[in-house]
């Protein structure tokens, strides 16, 4: 099926080359990178986690959120959703990819990679993360594959794929669960030292992750043959809107333990981050995220702008920006800042970090076409 | 479908590669394990805070420590890298001072290093064991295996370690050829002077110091000095609500 | 495939062998296959701690193991094969007889395109400038590299 990939119209071969290009410039840069150190980052001792574990934070969110659409076709027999299955699936290949390429880039040593494999600390998070990450891509992988060759050949798909699949559910708890333990398990930094961290990560992936398959849904309508229908959009729409709710309420909850506990050392962080004093571009990007957020909320919660396109299309790009910096930028970055010392630190991504960002999510977005264009070439030729 | 076959087989067999490192693993090869000794000492530190106010402006253990470990010397705070370091007293113990202290006490330095916790959160993250805790207590660092993941910097509560953001030895304004540098991409920290410690002589930073203010001893042997300090004077340790039991004590 | 094709396959195939196998037959012709670096031995000690065969084909793996040991247990004492204690150390036991890595261990490494990463963080002595690179006449039989 991989031939598929290999034929296209202009527009494709256009995006295609776009991304081999973003792709190459992000590996010259790395290769800066791998020899110089992370030094060329704007990384430092006090803020040791930037742009590079942000974006990770984000993607395994992403990943997770396919099992929005997984979990009510299969467990619930909800057919509308049967015919996007497989992009979810592949979203979610394409995500936990960047995930993984995010983490590698950040690697001070990337050659002794398999040095976690080698030396197994079942007491560290990240070794686990590890492990539900790869499973998860490669589950994602066959499942997606398999049923879609399935579908060409036009016949049931083989019993095996669907208890695959029923694991493939807990598996994506799992894994934004797991990476929320990375964060919320370190007593050293009150900032991420919540119970709360895992149930909003997942809350702000189950909004983001399907509002980016409704915008992929919507560009392969616009570009290709293949229309997923208004009754599945909207349906995905709507457990965009439960979960933008429950990821704001959650968030609200927060502030008030912080500040109603009033403990210097929390509030310290959101005070860093919302308000006067700190730095300009972690501040400003804090409360678009928050304006994104409540404007996509009002949005999406009146029935009459959810179901006209264009205001959609808006209140989805903006939880989609709003998430990619409350759990990134916004979130890594103040974790440090004040460090256990106290002390203010400033953090801005460098432009070698930013070219070796943007090519890791190239490289990502060529591994999502790649897919997306076998799945849509498959259905095509079916309803021919 | 001979060809997808094919490829089945030679996918599976890829997967039987790592097989001998399975097998080092489930032997003992892969970890090395210490003989156990009879009465493992227990290190501990002990910094007497008003020795430093003897000698205001000095930096003999500071110098001690990182010329003999080849730590480099790195102008900014972005990319330092320090083992030993002092910090304002406010913000190494925010919890005993206020606004009624004076500038003085607030702004007082306070020898700051890692504290070989008993219960270190660093080891608990650390994904390939770089970082481990031997049973002398000695937190150890592997700069063998370190993968520059960074989690133990993010789990410190006492941001006691630094990172090789880049090549350290342009920065090593002499390197002493008795003692390995670090190259770029690991983790580094205080590590108790283990290399000295093995030939029974004390931490450079103790036995460098003028004004008698550390103390360097075993915990275990209830007649050592550090001890007997801790036994009858007024001690602090950093962060303690946190659990991970320092072993760098500060007499207040 | 028409028939009178096979002869130009055939003579496509014997090119392919004659260029892919160059390096072994122009050393055996030029007399180069006989080529070994030659090592500046130290010039007091006549032992190393072990012996030289054990040492060409296993030094790799007995510096694994003592980075391991050492690091991981804080143990030192290396007993010998004929029972005499060496303090595990590249550069305090190793280096301190084969002082000039350029001349001795940089001469084999480089010609087997070998690059270990010791370097990287433990520091050579003080190097020596070396002679011209030499080689042995009487090269150590292959089998002690197996």
């Amino acid at each position: 099926m991989i031939e598929k990939a290999l034929r296209g119209g202009r527009i494709y071969w256009a995006w295609v080359m776009l991304l081999l290009v973003m792709i190459a410039l992000g590996l010259i840069f790395y290769v800066r990178q791998w020899n110089l150190g992370l030094g060329i980052t704007g990384m430092g001792r006090d803020v040791s986690w930037g742009l590079y574990i942000a974006n990770f934070t984000f993607l395994v969110g992403v990943a997770a959120s396919a099992v929005m659409v997984v979990l009510p076709y299969y467990l619930h027999n909800f057919w509308v959703f049967g015919r996007i299955t497989i992009f979810g699936e592949f979203l979610a290949v394409s995500a936990v990819t960047m995930s993984v390429l995010f983490i590698f880039v950040d690697l001070g040593q990337p050659a002794r990679v398999f040095n976690i494999m080698l030396y197994p600390s079942p007491r560290s998070v990240l070794f686990w993360d590890m492990i539900v990450l790869n499973l998860y891509l490669i589950l994602n992988l066959i499942i997606g594959w398999r049923a879609l060759e399935a579908e060409r050949q036009e016949e049931a798909p083989p019993t095996w794929l669907k208890h695959l699949v029923f694991l493939s559910i807990p598996l994506a708890i799992s894994i934004h669960t797991v990476t929320a333990f990375i964060y919320s398990g370190l007593g050293a930094r009150p900032f991420w030292l919540t119970a709360l961290l895992a149930p909003r990560f997942l809350a702000s992936a189950f909004a983001s992750g399907p509002a980016l398959l409704i915008i992929l849904c919507l560009i392969m309508r616009r570009f290709t043959k293949f229309d997923a229908g208004q009754e599945a959009i909207q349906k995905i729409a709507l457990i965009v809107t439960y979960a933008l709710s429950i990821h704001m309420f959650f968030f609200l909850v927060e502030l008030f333990t912080v500040f109603y506990g009033g403990i210097p050392e929390h509030m310290h962080h959101f005070q860093y981050l919302f308000g006067p004093g700190g730095q300009p571009l972690l501040t400003v990007s804090a409360w678009i995220a928050l304006i994104l957020t409540w404007t996509a909320f009002f949005l999406l919660i009146n029935p009459r702008t959810r179901r006209i396109e264009g205001t959609l299309i808006y209140a989805l790009l903006a939880i989609i920006i709003a998430v990619w910096i409350e759990k990134g930028l916004s979130f890594v970055i103040p974790g440090f800042i004040p460090s256990p010392l106290g002390e203010i630190s400033r953090y801005s991504p460098t432009f070698a970090e930013i070219i070796i960002t943007k090519g890791v999510w190239a490289f990502g977005f060529l591994v999502l076409t790649v897919l997306y264009k076998i799945a849509v070439s498959v259905k095509e030729d079916l309803s021919i | 479908m001979k060809r997808r076959d094919f490829l089945k087989i030679a996918c599976f067999s890829v997967a039987g590669l790592p097989a001998r490192s399975t097998l080092d693993l489930l032997s003992e090869k892969a970890f090395p394990k210490p003989s156990r000794k009879e009465g493992q000492p227990k290190w501990a530190m002990v910094v007497d805070l008003k020795a430093c106010l003897t000698k205001p402006g000095c930096r003999t253990c500071l110098d001690a420590c990182h010329s003999i470990h080849n730590v480099p010397n790195i102008d900014n705070r972005k990319d330092e890298v320090k083992w030993i370091w002092t910090n304002p007293y406010k913000e190494v113990f925010p919890e005993h001072t206020y606004q009624f202290s004076s500038v003085g006490v607030q702004t007082r330095p306070v020898l700051v290093l890692c504290n070989h916790c008993d219960n270190p959160p660093c080891v608990k993250v650390c994904p390939t064991k770089a970082t481990f805790k031997r049973d002398d207590g000695l937190v150890m660092m592997d700069y063998h295996r370190c993968i520059g993941c960074r989690y133990c910097m993010a789990a410190c509560p006492y941001g006691a370690r630094s990172f090789n953001w880049k090549d350290p030895r342009p920065f090593i304004k002499e390197i002493n050829r008795d003692f390995p540098t670090r190259t770029r991409g690991v983790v580094e920290k205080c590590s108790f002077c283990e290399e000295r410690l093995v030939r029974g002589l004390k931490p450079a930073c103790v036995e460098a110091c003028t004004a008698n203010g550390l103390t360097f001893g075993d915990l275990n042997e209830p007649d050592s000095q550090v001890r007997r300090l801790l036994a009858f004077k007024t001690s602090a340790r950093r962060k303690a609500h946190l659990g991970t039991e320092p072993k760098v004590f500060y007499l207040v | 495939m028409r028939v009178c094709d096979t002869w130009k396959i055939i003579g496509g195939i014997v090119i392919f062998l004659i260029v892919v196998l160059s390096p072994i037959w122009y050393n055996a012709l030029t007399g180069r296959a006989s080529y070994f670096p030659e090592l500046k031995l130290p010039a007091d000690e006549r032992k190393c701690i072990e012996s030289a065969p054990y040492m060409r084909a296993n030094h790799m793996e007995l510096l694994n193991s003592w980075k391991e040991t050492v690091v991981r247990t804080g143990e030192r004492a290396y007993t010998a094969e004929d029972g005499k204690i060496y303090n595990m150390s590249l550069v305090g036991t190793c280096m301190k007889c084969h002082s000039n890595k350029a001349e001795f261990c940089d001469r084999c490494h480089n010609y087997a395109d070998v690059q270990p990463k010791c370097w990287e963080c433990h520091v050579a002595p003080k190097e020596v400038k070396s002679e011209v690179i030499g080689h042995r006449s009487n090269p150590p039989p292959i089998t002690d590299y197996l």
